[in-house]
């Protein structure tokens, strides 16, 4: 009996608080409502480059957080907004970085695909697919040589698990036993080709076993199944036990970026996903546990919607960077 | 109080450019818990020039680490590590892998500082065993440093010394931020006088081997022993050749280039990379751009590898970068030309 009542009890109900579990929640939104916010301000024009939205993807983002520390890194990807958030991220200088401003987490430097934050173990989001990925090795290596106790955890796509630095990476991970996990967050398609027509495995997952590591394929849309994953993969890095593989099932609504015409999917193939919707799964989850309630969800919501228009606005009335800064920070000292 | 201060002259004595690198490394893995060594077969095997020897036996393989033969993920790996608190040496079998792993050392190491609006630093030394001579053809005797140098945020040097080698690599430990050092091949066995214990070479700094008044030749790493013979051969024909070694291509020591054109009014750039777009170009085009092009009494001359991958044939390999009798008849070319 107590078995069975166990066994309808997901995992993350179990595990976390209430707080903690509105607080998942509430960072998915935060995730969900900047990705709308900064879509906006690029249709109006107020900001400029590119940027890849995770909109539909944020069970996947804040469920592998849960388990870390910041003392804890991670690295990410160019579609990484969800990352920067789920690990503690300010959207306030999130959004001041894509306005270009000097509050931003880069002072302007980097954009979208740059933000990182150090004091919270956010090692950087990166623009070169895989490039993060033996960066994360090397952070576990100082790990576990400086025994800090820090895991790492390290984001990329679907697309990135054809490079050569995603073998190369976890090769050296499983020899040298270091504590990092390895996520793949599988949307289906680098770019336009889907994995079906660029990997040769079915499952991203079966890749482990050629690094001697655990590989798992998760709902990446079921934030329960995905802190499940992530606390052994992490619980097990941590305990010396080296790196292991999570594949997160997910799909991102947008396109890959702005300049994408959505050729390659059908309509149907996204509504069916955006009717997956991560985060009215992981609410009804809640509402069921009687730990959400209706008006505390909608309060949490306008809370969430007031936060990124006060960031917004922060970041509009930032201070541009002056261009007599330009070569500043190349090195670390004088220019050179 | 009157204590005699006694300036405490460190002993030297002849070591090999290899074993001054090895001395260096030893001294960082000595002083500093936080350096690694990484690199393939650096263990055991001693490396493929046997820089690293025993010190494997010293140190532990995990603070002297082979790496599987994977340059990019080993090169990020590395990056990684310094971010977070290492400061790892990583060593390149030949400089001609680097091109495995320019992902990690272009568009990571150097732009990571500048991306994240100077909140970090990288602390990276890299070295690369570069240079032809060694017969192992066009994919062992690239001399790529100028690619190096032409990125922003990395910092190049080319020791031509054992003392430099040693002094160099040990202010490239101590320098913030990712330096690229290029050892030549050929020199790892050249002797010469190296101090004692801890010292270091500023980066950016250029040496001047020999002084004259005729023609400044500006080089680096194995073309200053090439320039200085060609110059001891022109003194006895009369001409007087000042010889400068770069020592750092990025950032180059501009003063001392411009300052020595003013005197001579002849200037000869000696490289070995590829002539065209190389280190030369650049020194040719800084002294066109300043007030020492006032002074320049014959055009600039640049003397530097062929239009060509590296040969195997041992005339060939010769040929096609620039030796003594090519310096010595070009430097007496561009100096007779105005007598």
């Amino acid at each position: 009996m107590a078995d069975d009542l166990h066994k309808n009890i997901p995992f993350a109900i179990r595990t976390y608080s209430a707080d903690l579990l509105k607080g998942a929640l509430r960072k998915m939104y935060l995730i969900r409502k900047f990705e709308e916010g900064a879509e906006d301000c690029y249709t109006r024009g107020l900001i400029h480059g590119t940027m890849h939205l995770s909109i539909g993807q944020e069970a996947s983002a804040v469920g592998i957080c849960m388990p870390l520390t910041d003392t804890d890194q991670i690295t990410s990807t160019h579609r990484g907004h969800g990352h920067c958030v789920a690990k503690g991220a300010e959207v306030k200088r999130m959004f001041a970085e894509f306005f270009g401003k000097e509050t931003g987490y880069c002072k302007g430097r980097g954009g979208s695909m740059h933000i990182a934050d150090f004091s919270k173990g956010n090692l950087g989001a990166n623009g070169i697919v895989g490039g993060g990925i033996p960066i994360a090795v090397g952070a576990a290596l100082s790990a576990k040589r400086l025994k800090t106790g820090a895991v790492v955890v390290c984001f990329f796509g679907d697309g990135a698990n054809n490079e050569g630095s995603f073998h190369e990476s976890l090769n050296m991970a499983a020899i040298w036993k270091l504590p990092v996990v390895f996520v793949c967050e599988n949307n289906k398609y680098g770019m336009s080709v889907s994995t079906e027509r660029s990997t040769a495995v079915k499952s991203i997952a079966e890749r482990a076993a050629a690094y001697s590591m655990p590989g798992v394929t998760v709902d990446g849309n079921d934030f329960s199944a995905i802190t499940e994953a992530s606390e052994r993969a992490v619980a097990a890095a941590r305990a010396g036990e080296g790196p292991s593989l999570i594949e997160s099932m997910t799909y991102r609504w947008r396109g890959h970026s702005k300049s994408d015409r959505n050729r390659y999917r059908t309509k149907e193939e996204i509504a069916e996903w955006m009717a997956k919707d991560p985060i009215e799964r992981f609410a009804v989850v809640l509402r069921e546990h009687g730990i959400l309630g209706g008006i505390e969800q909608k309060s949490m919501e306008e809370d969430v919607n007031r936060e990124i228009a006060e960031s917004i606005e922060f970041a509009r009335n930032s201070p541009d960077p002056e261009v007599s800064a330009l070569t500043r920070d190349v090195y670390t000292g004088a220019t050179a | 109080m009157n204590i005699a201060v006694r300036e405490i002259v460190p002993a030297t004595r002849e070591l090999s450019y290899a074993e001054a690198i090895r001395e260096a490394l030893d001294i960082a893995l000595a002083t500093d818990e936080r350096v690694i060594l990484m690199g393939e077969d650096i263990g055991v095997y001693g490396g493929a020039f046997q820089v690293t020897g025993d010190l494997v036996h010293k140190y532990g393989a995990d603070r002297v680490m082979d790496t599987p033969i994977a340059e990019l993920g080993g090169a990020g790996v590395a990056v990684g590590a310094a971010l977070t608190g290492l400061r790892p040496i990583y060593e390149f079998q030949f400089s001609d892998f680097a091109t495995l792993a320019m992902e990690q050392i272009v568009n990571q190491a150097a732009k990571i500082r500048y991306m994240l609006g100077g909140a970090v630093s990288v602390p990276l030394v890299m070295r690369f065993p570069a240079g032809s001579g060694t017969g192992a053809a066009a994919q062992h005797s690239q001399s790529l440093e100028a690619w190096f140098g032409h990125v922003p945020g990395l910092k190049v040097v080319q020791p031509s010394t054992p003392y430099d080698a040693k002094g160099l690599l040990l202010a490239a430990l101590a320098d913030p931020d990712p330096v690229m050092i290029f050892e030549h091949k050929l020199l790892y066995k050249m002797k010469g006088e190296v101090p004692e214990g801890y010292y270091t070479v500023p980066i950016g700094k250029a040496a001047v081997r020999r002084e004259g008044r005729d023609v400044t030749i500006v080089g680096s790493g194995i073309m200053i022993h090439k320039s200085l013979e060609a110059a001891g051969a022109l003194a006895k024909d009369g001409i007087d050749a000042e010889v400068i070694d770069l020592r750092s291509i990025r950032p180059i020591d501009r003063e001392t280039i411009l300052a020595s054109v003013r005197k001579t009014s002849r200037l000869m750039c000696v490289y070995e990379g590829v002539k065209t777009l190389g280190i030369g170009a650049e020194i040719s085009a800084m002294v066109a751009e300043s007030d020492a092009f006032d002074f320049l009494d014959a055009p600039i001359v640049r003397l530097g590898g062929t239009e060509s991958p590296i040969p195997y044939n041992p005339q060939l390999e010769k040929a096609a970068v620039p030796q003594v009798p090519a310096i010595i008849a070009a430097a007496t070319g561009l100096v007779r030309r105005q007598m």
